[in-house]
């Protein structure tokens, strides 16, 4: 309960178009092979392209968003993300090893973003967060 | 995997950023390593693990001197971290994962602390250093 506390007071000063997209921008410069799933989005050749990309931060705000589905749901994360696994199996192909390194990204995000108000207790309340739903998106693969 | 120029540089400027509170740094990554990864505790059974305490002060500074040697001698961090590594594979033995954990609180805490300093580049360049580090650390385990 203190948990969803930290969670939600968090969360509800998350700018969440310009989080998402710093949090998928991240994930694509500093580990550079997830760009494999984005072929699509054009030019990813530069830090400063991929901070820069339209189509990152819309997809950014796109996955943040999601989270803020997980975030209302607390008690109810595996049913709703069940159909998101499924995509994210048979149409995207994505790796759930990804989804552990979005969610550790976010943190980060997160961490400059509060400073200090992102204490070692928000810090364990966001990970297991993240941990639950990287979870729960890779539950449905086979 | 090895470590560009520019990488390297950003790894040294933010570092002279870093040491000056280098024991606080020390002491918060450690806090949030316990709290969010309280299996890494298994490791510290004779310590006082108390917010504040010396002992997890002590440490952290430990911690953050390696870290410094190795940044000051960033073009051959094996023969500088040559005896802390075999401390890690015959003593200390250590489990590879919790270097991973341990270098994402690290990251946490001097995002925290400098989020401006801490761009996407720098991000990825210190994330790379850190992997380098332990993969240092724990390349005599077997």
């Amino acid at each position: 309960a203190e948990e969803k506390q930290l969670i939600t007071s968090i969360w509800s000063k998350v700018n969440v178009e310009e989080c998402g997209a710093e949090a998928l921008a991240r994930l694509l410069i500093v580990y550079p092979w997830t760009q494999r799933f984005f072929s699509s989005f054009g030019n990813l050749s530069s830090p400063t392209a991929i901070v820069g990309n339209p189509k990152v931060r819309a997809h950014g705000k796109k996955v943040l968003t999601s989270f803020g589905e997980a975030i209302k749901n607390l008690d109810n994360i595996k049913t709703t993300y069940a159909k998101l696994s499924e995509l994210h199996c048979d149409k995207l192909h994505v790796d759930p090893e990804n989804f552990r390194l979005l969610g550790d990204i976010l943190i980060i995000v997160l961490a400059s973003h509060f400073a200090r108000d992102f204490t070692p207790a928000c810090q364990f309340a966001w990970q297991k967060l993240v941990g639950v739903v990287a979870h729960a998106l890779a539950r449905k693969y086979h | 995997m090895t470590l560009t120029q520019a990488e390297k540089a950003a790894v040294v400027t933010i570092w002279a950023k870093v040491a000056t509170q280098a024991d606080a740094i020390g002491a918060e990554s450690l806090e949030r390593l316990f709290s969010s990864y309280p299996q890494t505790k298994t490791y510290f059974p004779h310590f006082d693990l108390s917010q504040g305490s010396v002992q997890l002060r002590g440490h952290g500074s430990k911690v953050m001197n390696a870290i410094g040697e190795a940044v000051k001698n960033i073009d051959d961090i094996r023969s500088a971290l040559a005896k802390l590594s075999e401390l890690h594979a015959y003593i200390l033995r250590v489990d590879p994962v919790n270097f991973k954990l341990l270098s994402h609180c690290i990251l946490c805490s001097v995002a925290a602390r400098y989020p401006s300093d801490f761009t996407p580049e720098v991000h990825a360049a210190w994330d790379k250093f850190l992997s380098s580090v332990s993969s240092v650390l724990t390349e005599k385990y077997r």
